[in-house]
């Protein structure tokens, strides 16, 4: 059960999560705990409790938009905001099906797109994501809308040291 | 004044209005940008929400660039402005971490050059007395509620930027171009950022509320400083609230009479002819 706790807390790298008194100032603050079946607050007294599966498979450390309202009024300075990142890093090194894909799609047609140009190409990214998706016909009007004023170009410069954009990914193991 | 310039990818596309106004502005006030060589993408939320590692290389690969020249970076994409900033604050608290990412990119970090907004610039370096003396149409009868959304302020010791609660330089700003600020609640509130493609009802209903509100505050408008704040905004909210929304900088340009706005606005979602053209802005 410490094993959980004790290792959110080194990945975090700042104030132990034991710190939380449970004032709830992150949940109250929080835009998205409206829609995550366990509250930012929840998901603290789980991680202390050991709840790593529950944890570690749930919508919410998805559906957190990294705001950092939480980190900025929690007055005991747990970085809330980073560990939800921690968590959703070790959701996928733990190889949890991600309840919501989608999230988790976008981010990796976002990061190709990268890898691929050193920039993010609008248009290759959105058609990897509805790939990745499977999600081929929402916001098409608002593709062309784009299109048709001129905001999304189909060739956009990239980045020219392209070997150095790849070296970062390769070398942070980014697949 | 000169500086180091990092467009960003939003802002060479679905921000395009955005960057030729930041440079317009930039420009009328003196200011020259030199934009940082062969820079590439900050990594955004992708990079920090799933690789730690990606998500400081990434901007430190920018920021070891811009520091060939020495200059303060001006960082306009409130998303972009935030990922310099938190990279800036990992690597000087975490020597361990620097060497690391060193090695990674490939060249020595120094830490030498600031990153900065150009709100902070205009209003602190430049000054609102000097705006405020280059205004030669006082937008009169323009009340926009000022939305900084999160990432320009928040955690408030990475990005030392106004007040994170009730920030005010937008404001004043607005103030020092003749329009009238209204003031609200929401000025610090989440657009959703990158759910809206991913988990767009609930992108959808956030939109809705700050137009609603904007609207209840009497404002005409609302002003923004960061391209997914923007785009959630103008492509997410219903069709019956919709009120038009501006880049900060279109706002400066229109007042200082500058060429460019007609193209600016056209490229908006939210048709913001009439509302200009019926107070005599456009």
């Amino acid at each position: 059960m410490t094993q959980f706790l004790q290792e959110v807390n080194d990945r975090i790298g700042g104030v132990p999560i034991q710190r939380c008194y449970h004032c709830r100032k992150c949940t109250a603050g929080c835009p998205m705990a409206s829609e995550m079946e366990y509250n930012p607050n929840k998901i603290i007294k789980m991680i202390q409790m050991g709840m790593k599966n529950e944890v570690l498979n749930s919508s919410a450390i998805w559906l957190c938009a990294s705001c950092e309202t939480c980190i900025s009024r929690c007055p005991n300075n747990v970085d809330i905001a980073r560990m939800m990142d921690v968590l959703r890093e070790m959701a996928i090194e733990n190889g949890i099906s991600i309840p919501q894909k989608n999230v988790l799609d976008l981010h990796k047609a976002f990061l190709a797109s990268i890898r691929m140009f050193g920039r993010v190409n609008e248009p290759i990214m959105l058609a990897h994501y509805k790939l990745l998706s499977k999600d081929f016909f929402s916001d098409l009007d608002m593709g062309l809308s784009m299109f048709l004023k001129g905001k999304i170009s189909i060739i956009s410069p990239k980045t020219k040291d392209m070997a150095s954009v790849k070296k970062i990914f390769r070398d942070t193991k980014q697949s | 004044m000169k500086v180091s310039y990092y467009p960003g990818c939003s802002l060479h596309a679905t921000a395009k209005e955005y960057d030729q106004s930041v440079k317009a502005v930039s420009a009328a006030l003196g200011i020259e940008l030199k934009e940082v060589e062969d820079w590439s993408c900050c990594g955004a939320t992708a990079a920090h929400s799933t690789n730690y590692k990606l998500s400081v290389a990434l901007p430190a690969r920018d920021l070891i660039s811009a520091e060939k020249d020495a200059m303060d970076v001006m960082v306009p994409c409130a998303a972009c402005f935030n990922r310099f900033k938190s990279a800036q604050h990992q690597l000087k608290e975490d020597p361990e971490l620097k060497k690391e990412i060193e090695k990674v990119v490939g060249k020595p970090y120094n830490g030498s050059v600031a990153v900065r907004n150009p709100i902070d610039i205009y209003a602190n370096d430049i000054g609102l007395d000097t705006l405020k003396s280059k205004v030669k149409k006082p937008l009169k009868g323009l009340k926009p509620v000022a939305y900084y959304g999160c990432l320009l302020l928040r955690p408030p010791e990475v990005c030392q930027f106004d007040d994170f609660e009730n920030p005010v330089l937008l404001d004043k700003m607005m103030t020092a171009i003749g329009a009238e600020p209204k003031q609200w609640s929401y000025k610090t509130d989440c657009c959703g950022g990158s759910l809206s493609i991913s988990r767009t009802a609930i992108v959808k209903k956030m939109a809705d509320k700050f137009m609603t509100m904007a609207r209840e505050a009497d404002a005409n408008c609302i002003v923004v400083a960061c391209p997914l704040c923007m785009a959630n905004l103008e492509m997410r909210a219903s069709a019956n609230v919709r009120i038009p929304v501006f880049y900060f900088t279109e706002l400066i340009g229109i007042a200082m009479g500058l060429q460019g706005p007609r193209d600016w606005l056209k490229m908006h979602n939210i048709d913001a002819a009439p509302l200009m053209s019926g107070l005599g802005l456009l």
